[in-house]
């Protein structure tokens, strides 16, 4: 269902979002923006760059509890309450679309799954090329499907595109929708058009199944001890990534030193004991292969196992990096001069 | 999104300590019995995922074979919280358990009709146990057997008891080695490799089983190259750190392959090309 909203109408279809359902939506934060919880539609901020964190975070909470254990007795925690995410680009999207394959093939996580199947997110079309982006690059400054409701400004209007019952019961709140016409299809596809330009900040070379493809014969490439020089195993790549998902587990007891609750919280691939073992042995203990593992994750072992290419050019690493070595960019660029 | 999955993967049932005994100055055995009165259903090689709450969690390989009865036996090294509260353990104690995880020596398929050559190197003794029972137990369905047997001292040798039975049996030749031998040891000194010289087998028609520290892998797949032969006929289980067992945390990606899903046992001319794995 195509709709089509003033400008100036957003506000009240948002405040009555706001009245009907909880709301995370994009806003500021200090000089940067990031998600949260929305109280009020001014704070709603759908011109940003990029959110500070990626929206997986909603999903896939930092720290979450997967059960609770009174002496010998586990109870699954599952309670998922709905929500609206409001605002999310479309290569977080597609980051989303991807961590749905992870999470649902082989052995379905109930966790992730049900946050998912409870949340209706409204999208929105990139405004506001952040300084990193790369997305136009690989294909991921748009998005064609994943989201309940697609909102793309044109001049002074929304175009407002609900691809499912609960998007359009979302669009059913607000006064004002018009019909949209075909020129309002035209306007999108030449903003997608103009976004594929703007959000390149830098200029990857390759393609995606270039990239894939080269991965195969540059695991001994000298860009992986270059760049791995300059790591502090810090982990800030693995942190911003929309699509890093790695976990760890543990317990947490309570005082009674009976009862508690077993957590799951994020990992990452780049510190430095994520592969050790008790002995201890760490199956990588050199800075080199824990950074190529990363890239490789990205370009080809994620890739492998559900066909899409697992780095969505948001740009996140390239700002959080320090010592400026994780722009996957330079690095997938770099190994196609072999 | 679509339906729901109701059962949640991270949720362990519950089982009970039925016998301990001490192994070895660091490994006990542990009998474990579902509570649910079902059987764990594994296969030799698979792990499951053992908890004990407040404590943690973490993958440990099953010794026993599969035998339909709702009792399975770990062997368990004293070397971390989880496994020093484990140790702490008595009889009637609870624990909680998810599996069985991973894929199995193929006992029913590549290992049948031909001789078999178990390389058991300290603890790696511990998953292969359930091997080596399983094949003795379906004796017939196998050629010559051959378990070579290697630990650091004497007093580190696993299952000392079932070893000598299982070198009596009609066509199993057993060999032990020691890194260090003590006053009483009389038997072979020398890592684990030194044994291959003291054997003859038909390398066409072995399968070897190969189980051990990540130091003992090169070393003894040279020899079995030296002696012609092939890495399709040789498995390995892999160690790698696991926190879910069920593919998704990442821990235990080798390369491009999770050692919970595509291994712990993988056969060998499947990952020679894989950097990570030896």
């Amino acid at each position: 269902m195509l709709k089509v909203l003033d400008t100036a109408e957003l506000g009240t279809w948002v405040e009555a979002i706001i009245k009907a359902h909880d709301v995370i939506g994009i806003q500021a934060r200090a000089d940067k923006f990031d998600f949260g919880p929305l109280a009020k539609v001014q704070d709603l901020r759908l011109d940003y760059d990029v959110s500070l964190n990626a929206p997986k975070r909603f999903f896939l909470l930092p720290d979450e509890k997967l059960f609770t254990f009174k002496k010998d007795e586990a109870k699954s925690a599952q309670a998922a309450e709905p929500f609206v995410l409001f605002g999310v680009h479309p290569y977080d999207l597609i980051a989303l679309r991807q961590l749905d394959k992870l999470f649902e093939m082989d052995n379905p996580d109930v966790h992730y799954l049900s946050r998912r199947a409870k949340a209706i997110v409204v999208a929105v079309d990139v405004q506001k090329p952040s300084a990193h982006v790369f997305a136009g690059c690989l294909g991921f400054e748009h998005v064609e499907d994943s989201y309940d409701i697609l909102l793309t400004k044109i001049g002074n209007e929304y175009l407002a595109d609900a691809a499912t019952a609960a998007g359009e019961k979302l669009i059913a709140l607000g006064k004002g929708f018009t019909k949209a016409d075909d020129t309002h299809l035209a306007a999108r596809k030449k903003i997608w058009d103009e976004n594929k330009q703007a959000l390149r900040r830098h200029e990857l070379k390759p393609n995606k199944a270039q990239i894939t493809a080269q991965l195969e014969k540059s695991y001994d490439h000298k860009i992986w001890k270059e760049k791995a020089r300059l790591c502090f195993s810090c982990g800030s790549c693995n942190l911003v990534c929309p699509t890093c998902y790695c976990f760890d587990v543990a317990d947490r007891l309570n005082w009674d030193l009976a009862s508690g609750e077993r957590v799951r919280t994020w990992d990452g691939c780049m510190l430095e004991d994520f592969a050790t073992v008790a002995g201890p042995h760490n199956f990588r203990n050199q800075r080199e292969a824990r950074y190529r593992h990363r890239y490789y994750r990205k370009g080809k072992y994620v890739p492998d196992k559900i066909g899409e290419f697992s780095c969505v050019g948001c740009g996140r690493c390239i700002g959080a990096c320090v010592t400026h070595i994780a722009n996957p960019v330079e690095v997938y660029n770099a190994i196609m001069e072999a | 999104m679509g339906k729901i999955a109701l059962k949640d993967i991270y949720l362990p049932e519950t089982a009970t300590a039925v016998a301990i005994r001490q192994l070895t100055p660091t490994e006990k055995c542990f009998e474990f019995k579902l509570d649910s009165g079902k059987s764990l259903g594994h296969m030799p090689g698979q792990f499951a995922e053992i908890s004990l709450f407040g404590i943690g969690e973490a993958p440990i390989s099953i010794s026993s074979p599969p035998h339909g009865e709702p009792t399975f036996e770990m062997g368990i090294r004293q070397v971390g919280s989880l496994t020093g509260a484990l140790h702490r353990l008595s009889v009637g104690d609870k624990i909680g358990v998810r599996g069985p995880y991973g894929t199995t020596f193929p006992v029913t398929t590549a290992m049948k009709g031909k001789d078999i050559l178990f390389v058991c190197a300290g603890i790696g003794m511990i998953p292969l146990r359930s091997a080596i029972k399983y094949v003795l137990s379906h004796r017939k369905e196998y050629g010559k057997i051959h378990i070579l047997s290697g630990t650091r001292t004497p007093a580190f040798r696993l299952f000392s008891d079932e070893l000598e039975q299982w070198g009596k049996v009609d066509g199993v030749r057993l060999l032990e080695t020691v890194d260090q031998p003590d006053d009483g040891w009389k038997g072979n000194v020398g890592v684990i490799t030194t044994l291959f010289s003291k054997i003859s087998f038909d390398p066409k028609n072995t399968v070897a089983l190969i189980v051990g520290p990540p130091v003992m892998y090169k070393f003894a797949l040279l020899e079995l190259r030296k002696l012609e032969m092939s890495y399709a006929n040789v498995y390995v289980s892999l160690e790698r750190k696991m926190k879910c067992g069920v593919g998704k945390c990442g821990h235990c990606q080798i390369n491009g392959l999770y050692a919970c899903q595509d291994g712990p046992v993988f056969r060998y001319s499947d990952i020679a090309e894989t950097r990570e794995a030896i």
